[in-house]
């Protein structure tokens, strides 16, 4: 099924740059496990969500201004009298929510069915520094507007790396271009996150590329044996993928058009200043998890530490993980402690929105110590001490044999 | 594909939840429900609310708020004629220039031209106010928690202290400002504006017609972005049934 043009044009092209080949390759012939779920169309979804975050963000761009006493008054520009500017501005702001969604459930997915583990450490490793890249092009996107919470985000957000031992302050100062937060920081900040999206489609690239060189993973977590196992990806996954895009844009505009703030903050429509802080300062909900661990430590620099390591610690779960079955169908232990995990991350995000007093240090902590426990204690132990269920021979074999119980349940 | 669903949809409710119930606990204070027709799926700005909403704000409010976002022009959204913006424009008079020799003139103001602030700068506006800022009110809506209703609570808000609660020289006691030390004087009572539709100026009422005003002022696409929103959300439904069709076709020969 190798690409072999018959357009004159395109052999032409083909011969100086095999492009089209490569793309046939890659979108149309990738042989695709055929067993592949719903779940696994949220990678196609986040890179939809990428797409639709740097379209709406170059038009958005040309009506906004980078400066502290301007940048608010922009915003509303573009709200009120840029033709739909309402609708760009809105898709863009939701469309940051949605896309971390879609990558939260992407990452989940992987934990889920170990697509981290052998041959797809690199793949894995790829998408945390898109998840990185991804939470700073947030985190200095939600700055731009210079509404209160923006400022004041950005205070608390830069004022972690104070907590670096001898240069922390220096380090502060240097990411402020000045002495407070002010227009150098809302300037690099715009200039940042313009730039940051076109780093992350290049690492997306290197993922991609990654995931085609030993193919994807699948529910069975089983390595394909033959061609029985695959399908092209054309056309059955593209549709399946266009039909979970459809549905998913359903969700993405009830929330777009029907309840645009929802997500949002009141007070980030106050503008910016540095004289009046807010009640409560509290990042968006994708940061929540982080935010709660951050709040856990009663150290600065210790919160702080702990809250990278949440991140670097996935990085290393390839090598924690010790079982070497990958999909958690086979292993019930490993199933249980993956939802309790689920839950604690919910847990943090609830906990992450709450004033850090009274119990809620409490509930912070637990919730913060088990993230922990589970990735460096449970997950070896529960890799070496399990007994997993017995795999199939097979993809096609796995997929047969649950064709007439699927049936059944069907009928009934 | 029904689990996922399933799965899905309970997941989003459980978050939406701990959201909702996260965001709800910050403000405390329950707020009154204005019953206002601009909730919902299909709700609209109530025009003649929204006209005695903007007399009740150029009568009492705009003595110390500006409505600095807001374009005359685009009151036409609200019903008003043509005729009518330039009219209100117009009772306005705006420092414009320098014209050709250099000096800056005074003229009406026009359909472009947006609310005046009533204060010079941030400090003259504290000097009037005992130091407090009355906040421009073109965000107010969005910029607090169910914005409408807390415009409507905190106008309807106004009582005596109960019983060992300490008010503040210069600050006045309301139910539901956080804190309820609030600088603004009850700015409405009943009969504060004489309506020239005939309707009763009631507080309530008074404090009902300017909170729609004011939610509008917020957010003047609301009417569009829904009407939108349902065309978008109809076209979706109908092209993921398109693509749930092709999707079983193309895939029968593999089940």
């Amino acid at each position: 099924m190798s690409f072999e043009p018959k357009n004159s044009a395109v052999k032409w092209v083909e011969h100086r740059l095999p492009i089209i080949g490569m793309l046939h390759h890659a979108l149309y012939e990738y042989p695709t496990p055929k067993n592949l779920s719903y779940w696994w169309t949220f990678g196609s979804l986040a890179g939809v969500m990428l797409v639709v975050q740097i379209v709406t963000g170059v038009v958005l761009a040309m009506h906004y201004t980078p400066h502290v006493s301007m940048a608010f008054d922009s915003v509303e520009h573009i709200m009120r009298d840029v033709n739909y500017g309402w609708l760009l501005r809105y898709m863009h702001a939701n469309g940051a929510s949605m896309f971390f969604i879609v990558v939260y459930l992407h990452i989940f997915r992987g934990l889920y069915y170990g697509s981290y583990k052998a041959p797809r450490e690199l793949l894995w490793w790829l998408g945390l520094v898109i998840f990185l890249l991804m939470m700073a092009t947030a985190f200095m996107g939600y700055v731009l507007p210079w509404g209160q919470m923006s400022f004041w985000g950005a205070t608390v957000i830069t004022n972690l790396f104070s907590a670096i031992p001898v240069v922390g302050e220096h380090i502060v100062t240097w990411l402020w271009g000045g002495f407070s937060v002010g227009n150098p920081t809302l300037n690099r900040f715009f200039s940042l996150h313009y730039l940051l999206p076109f780093i992350i489609a290049g690492v997306v690239i290197l993922h991609i590329w990654s995931l085609h060189t030993n193919g994807s993973n699948n529910p069975t977590g089983l390595d394909v044996k033959d061609k029985q196992d695959t399908i092209p990806f054309h056309p059955y996954y593209t549709v399946k993928d266009l039909f979970g895009l459809a549905i998913f844009l359903i969700f993405f505009s009830v929330f777009l058009f029907y309840a645009p703030n929802y997500l949002g903050h009141p007070d980030n429509y106050t503008p910016a200043n540095p004289l009046v802080t807010p009640a409560h300062i509290v990042p968006e909900w994708y940061f929540l998890p982080f935010y709660a661990i951050l709040r856990a430590v009663p150290d600065k620099l210790g919160g702080v530490t702990l809250m990278f390591g949440a991140i670097a610690v996935l990085f290393a779960l390839p090598w924690l993980d010790k079982s070497r079955i990958r999909s958690a169908r086979f292993r019930p232990v490993y199933k249980m402690i993956f939802w309790i995990f689920v839950l604690d991350c919910v847990a943090l995000t609830y906990l992450g929105s709450k004033p850090p007093e009274g119990m809620y240090i409490y509930y912070g902590r637990i919730a913060t110590a088990y993230y922990f426990i589970h990735m460096l204690i449970l997950l070896p132990l529960v890799g070496l001490l399990e007994t997993p269920k017995p795999l199939p021979a097979s993809i096609s074999e796995d997929v047969l044999s649950k064709k007439p119980v699927a049936q059944e349940a069907g009928n009934a | 594909m029904l689990k996922l669903i399933t799965s899905l949809s309970i997941a989003a409710l459980v978050s939406l939840t701990v959201l909702g119930s996260a965001q709800a606990s910050e403000g405390a204070i329950e707020l009154k429900s204005g019953n206002f027709k601009h909730g919902g799926l299909f709700g609209t700005y109530d025009r003649a609310a929204a006209q005695r909403g903007l007399q009740v704000y150029r009568e009492v409010c705009a003595g110390c708020h500006g409505l600095k976002r807001v374009a005359f022009r685009t009151l036409m959204d609200l019903g008003f004629s043509e005729d009518e913006v330039k009219a209100i424009a117009a009772s306005y008079e705006f420092t414009d220039g320098p014209d050709k020799d250099g000096e800056m003139f005074q003229r009406p103001g026009k359909p472009f031209d947006k609310f005046p602030s009533p204060f010079a700068n941030e400090n003259a506006a504290r000097a009037s106010n005992g130091g407090a800022l009355p906040p421009d009110l073109s965000l107010i809506a969005k910029a607090r928690h169910d914005g409408d209703d807390y415009i409507y609570s905190v106008l309807t808000g106004f009582e005596d202290a109960p019983a060992g609660f300490e008010v503040p020289e210069g600050k006045h006691y309301n139910a539901y400002f956080p804190g309820h030390n609030i600088a603004m004087p009850p700015p409405l009572s009943d009969d504060s504006v004489e309506y020239s539709d005939g309707t009763k100026a009631t507080l309530d009422q008074e404090a009902h017609d300017v909170s729609v005003f004011l939610t509008w002022a917020a957010e003047p696409k609301m009417e569009q972005r829904k009407q939108t929103g349902l065309k978008v959300i109809l076209f979706l439904l109908v092209l993921a049934g398109i693509f749930y069709a092709v999707k079983r076709k193309v895939w029968s020969d593999i089940h």
